[in-house]
């Protein structure tokens, strides 16, 4: 974990500070599970686990690149205008994902409709850019973006894959419980497919992980 | 120094000149990636639409992974697009426009190809004064003819698919390929198992007035129950809607005139 930076910076590309930037929101400091941030797009697009995919990549492509533009521009950045020009990359950053999307994925792009499009709105990229890539180094800031997104992926593949699992008998569109209704046996679980199993989902995830992680309880 | 620097990008000017360089470098990000990425989104668009064609013809399966190359070949070998004039019901001269890409949302949209709807319970406002028509063929005659479908569901316009045997009465098969419907509810119109439950029966009664409707409940096989098919549970509005959008079209004012010409052995 030397390696250092070309152009003789001593700051290391992937040392013990990058990597806990990188994994800590993977787990222990969890954008949805620990700052409870992004729940409203966690709600929607839960449903199956290919949106889920698609829309994890989505946060973590905007949010790395958004978080390494601010983190480049910060010391020019006006205080005044600061929080208009991350929205403004965040968006365009956005609908670049969504065109890509509609060029190589379509018919999952059908899918996920208008929760591309919220990535913009989305809590955790924009509170990254705010909250740490103004006041870091570009690298850092880029890897904190993608450490985030990756937390955010996790607990959206974990809901999602209960709620395809029990809501539709299926993971991936591939069927694993066998529905009633097309000859199996299974019963559908109806309220998975509705947007408050996914509440009922991430409180108990969060549950789980601060029983695992007593640290993370706060004091009253 | 460093607070001459921290006035200076604070300062007015410097302000302008920043706003103005994010928004000209963001616009160019933005322009350059819808104009260069159009021409694929215009293909998955068309190849999206013409595979629920073939679904909606049987032609294919639910699930099948198939691209252009085998829809172009598919297409090439069984089918023809044809443009209806939907007042009168008869089929605009071949060539004249190219009816495979032709867009009928586009065309419902423009005041220049499309006219105010008559009061409908489908939740259609503007009427094409054409349509689309898919002729598929097999072994050289024309066997099921593709129109296209659509109207207001419970969250958003539903669009789909309804296929007919040549004889422009038996219904062979129902896609529904852009919906918004509550997913496990209405959704379920998308699935395969209950779009199948339309094929075999019959679009119009011995008068031939649109016979077919969606009930509430469960409906007999098609040979003895020919015009009801089940209605979905737990979701009546969406069942409704589909009743009304199917009705709509198979009627006078979609392309009930072209059905009837074809009974009537128009030329084709």
């Amino acid at each position: 974990m030397s390696a250092v930076l070309p152009g003789g910076s001593s700051s290391p590309i992937f040392g013990p500070k990058e990597r806990s930037i990188l994994f800590d929101p993977v787990l222990l400091n969890n954008p949805i599970g620990v700052q409870v941030l992004g729940i409203c797009s966690a709600l929607a697009i839960t449903t199956s686990v290919a949106k889920a995919l698609v829309m994890s990549a989505g946060v973590m492509m905007v949010g790395m690149l958004a978080s390494l533009a601010v983190s480049l521009v910060r010391e020019r950045t006006p205080a005044s205008i600061r929080i208009i020009v991350q929205l403004a990359i965040i968006a365009s950053l956005v609908i670049v994902f969504d065109q890509i999307l509609k060029a190589t994925l379509y018919e999952l792009s059908l899918e996920l409709s208008v929760f591309v499009g919220l990535i913009i709105t989305n809590c955790i990229v924009l509170g990254r850019a705010e909250g740490f890539a103004m006041s870091n180094p570009p690298w850092r800031s880029a890897l904190d973006g993608l450490g985030n997104g990756l937390g955010y992926a996790l607990v959206l593949v974990v809901v999602a894959f209960l709620r395809e699992l029990l809501g539709a008998g299926k993971v991936l569109g591939l069927t694993i419980l066998p529905l009633v209704k097309n000859g199996g046996w299974y019963e559908p679980n109806g309220m998975m497919l509705l947007a408050p199993s996914a509440l009922f989902i991430i409180g108990l995830l969060i549950w789980a992980l601060r029983t695992w992680k007593p640290q993370l309880q706060e004091k009253d | 120094m460093s607070e001459t620097r921290a006035r200076d990008v604070n300062s007015t000017r410097h302000t302008l000149v920043f706003a103005t360089i994010v928004c000209v470098v963001c616009a160019a990000l933005v322009s350059v990636a819808a104009v260069t990425l159009k021409p694929a989104q215009q293909a998955n668009a068309l190849l999206y639409k013409e595979k629920n064609v073939l679904l909606a013809a049987g032609l294919i399966e639910p699930g099948d992974k198939i691209g252009t190359t085998e829809v172009e070949a598919i297409f090439k070998r069984s089918i023809r697009p044809r443009l209806v004039d939907l007042a009168s019901g008869e089929l605009l001269p071949e060539g004249a426009q190219d009816a495979r890409r032709f867009d009928q949302r586009a065309a419902r949209n423009d005041p220049a190809t499309s006219r105010v709807a008559p009061e409908n319970a489908a939740g259609i406002r503007r009427l094409p004064h054409q349509g689309v028509v898919y002729f598929i063929s097999k072994d050289g005659a024309v066997d099921q003819i593709v129109i296209p479908i659509e109207g207001l569901g419970m969250w958003g316009t539903i669009y789909g698919f309804m296929s007919l045997d040549s004889d422009g009465n038996t219904i062979r098969g129902l896609t529904y390929y852009d919906q918004r419907e509550t997913p496990g509810l209405g959704g379920e119109i998308a699935n395969p198992a209950w779009q199948a439950l339309w094929r075999g029966r019959k679009a119009y009664n011995e008068q031939w007035d649109v016979g077919i409707q969606v009930i509430k409940g469960t409906a007999g096989p098609p040979d003895v129950d020919p015009m009801r098919v089940d209605g979905l549970s737990g979701s009546t509005i969406t069942s409704k809607a589909v009743n009304h959008l199917v009705q709509f079209w198979l009627g006078p004012q979609g392309y009930g005139k072209f059905l009837k010409n074809l009974r009537e052995g128009m030329k084709l």
